[in-house]
C-alpha cells in the first residue's frame, strides 16, 4: 500500500501542474474568462457547483482515506473476522438528507437563470424598438451566414455586434444540424434545420479589448468531415462604430475594380463564382439560393475559409484544392480547373473587396 | 453427449462451443468476442488519440476521423461493454442463485449469437466503403445527409441485429432471476449482483424498444424511401434525438448497474463483511434505474425545447445524485471496520470510488441546465462521460475480470501482472481524461479532428495522448497475463479468493455442467458465507442427489442469427444491385426456416444419471 500511497501522491502533484499549465485558457475562447452577461451568470453557476461537489468530495476523500488506511488487513490478521454489521439507520438518513440540501441550493439558481436566458421576449415584440439588435444565423456545412434583418445586410464568417446590450439571436441550419458556440460570450445553442431557435448574448467591452477585439466561434455539432473547422469570428464594436459600419454596409457600391489583374479576377469570378458568392452585402436571393459565403467584405475578413490565416497564399492554396483544406466542404469541384494565373487573378480581384 | 471431460480435438471445441447453450460456455464466447471488440473500440481511441496529440495532425483526416470516431463510441457501448457484463452476468447469475442454468438456454445461445452477427455486420463497413461516420448518436440531419457509402446503414441494421440479441438476454435474466431461485433464496436474500443483474434487465427490456423504432424509422429512411426525419416532408429530425436518448439515457445505467453489483461483491468480500445498508442498496439501484427513465433530455438542453423542460430535466437529474451517492458510503462503510485484503480486483474497486465520485459530481454539474449550455458538446462532456464509464463501467470490468476469472477457468490470474495493470490503467486514465475537463472549459469542442496552434489546447491534449498509451500498455500486460494463466496458472479450489461470500464459491472452479450437484437451501444473506461460520465446508442441500435434466445443444441459434446477418446485406444493397433483393429475402428465409425448424422439432433435453453425478463430484473431491 506504500507504494500505492506514492503513486497517488505524485498523481495528484501531477494533476496539479497540469492544472496550472492549463490556466484558464484564452481571453477569446475561454469560458472561464466570461466576456458578457451570460456567460457571467453561467460562470457563476459552474462557481456554485463546483464548490458544492469539491464539498463532497472532500467529505468522501477523508473517508476514504481513512477507511482505506486503517482497516487494511495486517500480518497476523489473517483469520480475524470482522463484526458483520447491517447498516446504520442514522447514518443512512444523514446522507440522503444531506445531498438533498446540497441539491436545492444547486437547483434554485439553475431554474432561475434557464429561465432568464430563456428570455427573448423583446425580440419577437411586434413594435420592437428599433435599436434591438437581432441577427439571423444560417449554418452550413463549414460556414456561417449572418443577416441583420433590420438592416437588409447579409454578411458571413464574421459577426458583428454592438457591444455592452443584448443581442438576439435567430438560429437555424440549412443542411444538418450544427451548434452557435461562442465559448467566451456564452453558452452555446443548437442551429436545428427543422425550426428556429432563439437567445440572446452581451458582449462586454472591457473583455472584447482584453480578448484582443476578436472572440472565437466554434460549431459544436457534429456535422460533418469539416466540423473542427467551422470556426467564425466576432467582432464586438462600440455602438457608434457599428452604427457607422451599418451604414457602410447598407451604402455598398458593386464593387468598382481597376486594376487590371484583377479585373480579369472579376471576370473570372463572374464566370465561375458569382452564381454562389454574392459581392454585395445587399443580397436580395432567398435562404435557399444563398448556398455560399458573401464575399462583400472579403478583404478585411480574420480568416481564409474561417480557419487560414488571412494572406493571399492562403487565399491560393484554398483556391487550388478546397479539399486540402476544408475535407468536403461544398465549394470543391463546382468551378472546374483554375491555372495558376487565373488562381493570381481571382486572388487578386478578391483581396480587393471591401466595403469602404 | 457425454458430460465427462476429456480432451477433445480443435473441431470439436469449436462445434461445442458454436451449438453450446450452457450458460457458463455462452459467458466464455461474451468474454472473447466482447474482449475482442474492446481491443479494437481501443485501438479506435489510440488513433484518435494520436491524431489529436498536437495541433494540425494529419494522422486521421476529416471523414475518416469521423468514422473511427464513430465507430469507437458503438463499439465500446454496444459490443464491448454490454457483452462483457453479459459475460459476468452469464457466468455468475444461474450461480448466485443457486439455478443449474438460465430460464430459456436456448434464447440464451441465441441472444449470444445475434450480438455477434450485429457486431460483425457492422464492423464490416470498414471493409465495404466505409463505416459509420454521424457519431455514435448518429443524428437524423448528419447521418442521413451521409450518402458517400453505407456506413449508417451498417450501423443501423447491425444495431437492430445486436439489440435483438440483447433484448433476449435481458428477458431471459429477468424470467431466470423470478422463476429460478434456489429454496430460500428470497428476493431480499439475492447477492447485490444479482439484483443489478435483474434491474438492468428490467431497463433493458424498456430502453431497447425505443431504440429499435428510431434504427427502423432511419432505416426506412436510408433504405426504403421513408421520409420519418426528413424535415422538407413533414419529418423531425429532433424525434431521432429523444427515440436515441430516451433509450441512450438508461443506457447509461444499463451499463454501470452492473458495475455497482461487481464492486458489492468485491468489497464484501475482499472486506468480509456484508454490505453495508444491503436493503437501502437495493432501493437505491431500483430507485436509480426508475429515474434514469425520466431525465433522457438533459442530453438535448442546447437542441432548444424551452425553459420549462429544461428546468424539469435539470432537477430530475440532479435527483439521482442521491440514490448514487447512498451507494458510495454504504460502500465506504462496508468497507469501514473490516479486514481489507488489497487483491488486484479490489484495487479497482477501491480506486473505483475516486474515481467514479468524479464523474459522479461533474454529472450533477451537467445537470445545471443553464452551464450546460456551455459544457454541452466540449470536451468536458467528454472528460465528464469518460470518467462514469472508464471509471466505473471499465473498472468494474476489470475487476470482474479478476475476481470471476478463476470460477470462470479454474486457474488465478497472476496477482502481480494484475497490480501492475491496475496501476498503469489508473494513472493512465486520469492522464486522459483528467485534463480534458479543463480542454473543455476553455472551449474545445467535442468531436473535432482536428484544432489550430495558439488556442491553449496543445498542452492539455498531449498529456491526454500519453495517458492513453499508459491504458495500452496495461491492456497489454493483461493479455499477457491470461496467456500465461491458462498456460500454467495455478489451478484453484471452488472458493477461489478464500473469502468468498455467495453461492458461486461453494461450487467447484469451473463448476461441472449441472452446476450444483444438489440445489442448495439458502438460509440469508451470503448463504456460503453463513455456512462458513458455522464450521461447515458445504451448502446444505435442499433436495436429494437424483438424475439432473439439462438441455441439448443445438446449432439452430447460430443459423438464425447468421441469417438476419445475411439479410441485412441484401436490405443494405437492394437500391444498388439487382442480387441485394434476393439475398435480403434468402437470409429472411434462413432465419424463418430456422425458426419453424425449432418450433417443429421436439427436444425434451437429457439426463445426467445419478450415478454420473455421483462420479464426477467425487473426481472434483480427489482433484
Amino acid at each position: 500500500m506504500n507504494k500505492g500511497l506514492c503513486n497517488w501522491r505524485l498523481f495528484s502533484l501531477f494533476g496539479m501542474m497540469a492544472l496550472l499549465l492549463a490556466g484558464c485558457g484564452k481571453p477569446f475562447l475561454s469560458t472561464l474568462q466570461p466576456a458578457g452577461e451570460v456567460a457571467d451568470m453561467q460562470y457563476s453557476l459552474m462557481l456554485l457547483s463546483t464548490s458544492i461537489m469539491v464539498l463532497v468530495i472532500v467529505v468522501v476523500a477523508i473517508i476514504f482515506v481513512y477507511v482505506v488506511i486503517r482497516f487494511r488487513r495486517r500480518k497476523g490478521e489473517e483469520n480475524k473476522i470482522p463484526k458483520q454489521v447491517e447498516g446504520s439507520h442514522k447514518l443512512e438518513i444523514i446522507w440522503t438528507v444531506i445531498p438533498i440540501i446540497l441539491l436545492l441550493i444547486l437547483a434554485v439558481p439553475t431554474v432561475l437563470t434557464t429561465f432568464k436566458l430563456a428570455d427573448v421576449k423583446a425580440m419577437n415584440d411586434k413594435k420592437r424598438d428599433k435599436n434591438t439588435v437581432v441577427v439571423n444565423v444560417r449554418a452550413n456545412q463549414y460556414w456561417w451566414e449572418f443577416e441583420y434583418p433590420d438592416y437588409g445586410i447579409i454578411t458571413s464568417q464574421d459577426l458583428v455586434v454592438p457591444t455592452n446590450e443584448k443581442v438576439y439571436f435567430n438560429l437555424i441550419a440549412s443542411d444538418v444540424k450544427h451548434s452557435f458556440w461562442i465559448p467566451a460570450v456564452g453558452g452555446k445553442m443548437d442551429t436545428n434545420t427543422d425550426n428556429k431557435n432563439q437567445f440572446w448574448l452581451v458582449f462586454d467591452q472591457k473583455a472584447t479589448d482584453k480578448a484582443g477585439g476578436v472572440f472565437y466561434g466554434k460549431c459544436a455539432e457534429l456535422c460533418g468531415p469539416s466540423h473542427a473547422l467551422m470556426d467564425f469570428k466576432v467582432r464586438p464594436l462600440p455602438r457608434d462604430q457599428f452604427d457607422a459600419w451599418v451604414k457602410k454596409m447598407q451604402n455598398a457600391k458593386k464593387p468598382v475594380v481597376t486594376d487590371p489583374v484583377a479585373k480579369e479576377g472579376e471576370a473570372i469570378f463572374n464566370k465561375s463564382c458569382i452564381g454562389c458568392h454574392a459581392v454585395t452585402p445587399l443580397d436580395k436571393r432567398p435562404a435557399q439560393a444563398r448556398t455560399a459565403p458573401n464575399l462583400a467584405d472579403f478583404g478585411d475578413r480574420e480568416r481564409i475559409a474561417g480557419i487560414l490565416e488571412h494572406n493571399e497564399e492562403n487565399l491560393k492554396k484554398w483556391l487550388r484544392d478546397p479539399n486540402s483544406v476544408k475535407p468536403g466542404n461544398k465549394m470543391a469541384g463546382t468551378y472546374g480547373h483554375l491555372t495558376e494565373e487565373q488562381i493570381d487573378a481571382l486572388t487578386k480581384y478578391l483581396m480587393s473587396l471591401k466595403v469602404e | 453427449m457425454s458430460t465427462i471431460a476429456r480432451k477433445k480435438g480443435v473441431g470439436a471445441v469449436l462445434w461445442d462451443y458454436l451449438t453450446t447453450v450452457d450458460h457458463k460456455k455462452i459467458a466464455h464466447l461474451y468474454l472473447i468476442s466482447g474482449g475482442f471488440f474492446f481491443l479494437l473500440g481501443g485501438l479506435e481511441a489510440l488513433f484518435i488519440r494520436i491524431q489529436l496529440a498536437k495541433p494540425n495532425n494529419d494522422f486521421l483526416v476529416g471523414g475518416l476521423y469521423n468514422e473511427v470516431l464513430t465507430m469507437h463510441g458503438t463499439t465500446m457501448i454496444f459490443l464491448a461493454a454490454m457483452p462483457l457484463i453479459f459475460a459476468f452476468m452469464n457466468a455468475v447469475v444461474p450461480l448466485q442463485i443457486g439455478a443449474r442454468d438460465v430460464a430459456f438456454p436456448f434464447l440464451n445461445a441465441l441472444g449470444f449469437w445475434m450480438f455477434f452477427f450485429g457486431g460483425l455486420f457492422l464492423n464490416c463497413s470498414w471493409f465495404l466503403g466505409g463505416a459509420p461516420d454521424a457519431g455514435w448518436t448518429s443524428y437524423a440531419s448528419l447521418s442521413l445527409d451521409s450518402k458517400a457509402h453505407h456506413g449508417i446503414d451498417f450501423y443501423t441494421l447491425g444495431l437492430q441485429i445486436s439489440g435483438f440479441g440483447t433484448l433476449m438476454g435481458g428477458i431471459n435474466f429477468l424470467v431466470t432471476i423470478i422463476n429460478m431461485r434456489a429454496p430460500g433464496m428470497t428476493f431480499m436474500r439475492m447477492p447485490m449482483f444479482t439484483w443489478a443483474t435483474f434491474v438492468t434487465s428490467a431497463l433493458i427490456l424498456f430502453a431497447f424498444p425505443p431504440l429499435t423504432v428510431g434504427l427502423i424509422f432511419m432505416m426506412m429512411d436510408r433504405l426504403f424511401g421513408g421520409n420519418f426525419f426528413n424535415p422538407a416532408a413533414g419529418g423531425n429530425t429532433i424525434i431521432w434525438e429523444h427515440l436515441f436518448w430516451v433509450f441512450g439515457h438508461p443506457e447509461v445505467y444499463i451499463l454501470v448497474l452492473p458495475a455497482f453489483g461487481i464492486f458489492s461483491e468485491i468489497f464484501a468480500t475482499f472486506s468480509r463483511k456484508r454490505l453495508f445498508g444491503y436493503s437501502s442498496m437495493v432501493f437505491a439501484t431500483v430507485l436509480i434505474a426508475f429515474l434514469g427513465f425520466m431525465v433522457w433530455a438533459h442530453h438535448m438542453f442546447t437542441v432548444g425545447m424551452g425553459p420549462i423542460a429544461n428546468a424539469i430535466f435539470a432537477v430530475a437529474t440532479m435527483t439521482i445524485a442521491v440514490p448514487t451517492g447512498v451507494k458510495i458510503f454504504n460502500w465506504l462503510f462496508t468497507m469501514w471496520g473490516g479486514s481489507i485484503k488489497f487483491t488486484t480486483p479490489m484495487h479497482y474497486a477501491v480506486a473505483f470510488i475516486p474515481s467514479f465520485v468524479m464523474g459522479g459530481v461533474t454529472g450533477v454539474m451537467l445537470a445545471a441546465a443553464a452551464a450546460d449550455y456551455q459544457y454541452h458538446d466540449s470536451y468536458f462532456v467528454v472528460a465528464h462521460f469518460h470518467y462514469v464509464i472508464v471509471g466505473g463501467v471499465v473498472f468494474a470490468l476489470l475487476a470482474g475480470t479478476h475476481y470471476w476469472w478463476p470460477k470462470m477457468f479454474g486457474r488465478m490470474l497472476n496477482e502481480t501482472l494484475g497490480k501492475m495493470t491496475f496501476w498503469l490503467f489508473f494513472i493512465g486514465f486520469h492522464l486522459t481524461f483528467f485534463i480534458q475537463h479543463f480542454l473543455g472549459l476553455t472551449g474545445m469542442p467535442r468531436r473535432v479532428f482536428t484544432y489550430l496552434p495558439n488556442q491553449g489546447w496543445e498542452t492539455g491534449n498531449f498529456v491526454s495522448t500519453v495517458g492513453a498509451f499508459f491504458m495500452a500498455a496495461a491492456t497489454i500486460i493483461l493479455l499477457i497475463n491470461i496467456v500465461v494463466t491458462t498456460a500454467k496458472g495455478e489451478k484453484v479450489p471452488g472458493d477461489a479468493w478464500g473469502d468468498g461470500r455467495t453461492l458461486e464459491w461453494a461450487i467447484a472452479s469451473p463448476p461441472p455442467v449441472y452446476n450444483f450437484a444438489q440445489t442448495p437451501l439458502v438460509r440469508g444473506l451470503d448463504a456460503f458465507w453463513l455456512e462458513k461460520m458455522e464450521g461447515k465446508k458445504e451448502l446444505t442441500p435442499a433436495e436429494p442427489l437424483g438424475d439432473i435434466h439439462m438441455p441439448n445443444s443445438s446449432f439452430l441459434p447460430f443459423v438464425i442469427a447468421f441469417g438476419l446477418f445475411v439479410a441485412a446485406f441484401g436490405f443494405t444493397y437492394h437500391n444498388d444491385a439487382g442480387w441485394g433483393l434476393p439475398v435480403g429475402i434468402l437470409g429472411l428465409l434462413i432465419t424463418l426456416g430456422s425458426m419453424f425448424l425449432r418450433s417443429v422439432i421436439d427436444d425434451h433435453g437429457f439426463h445426467i444419471h445419478k450415478e454420473e453425478v455421483l462420479e464426477l463430484e467425487k473426481k472434483e473431491a480427489n482433484a
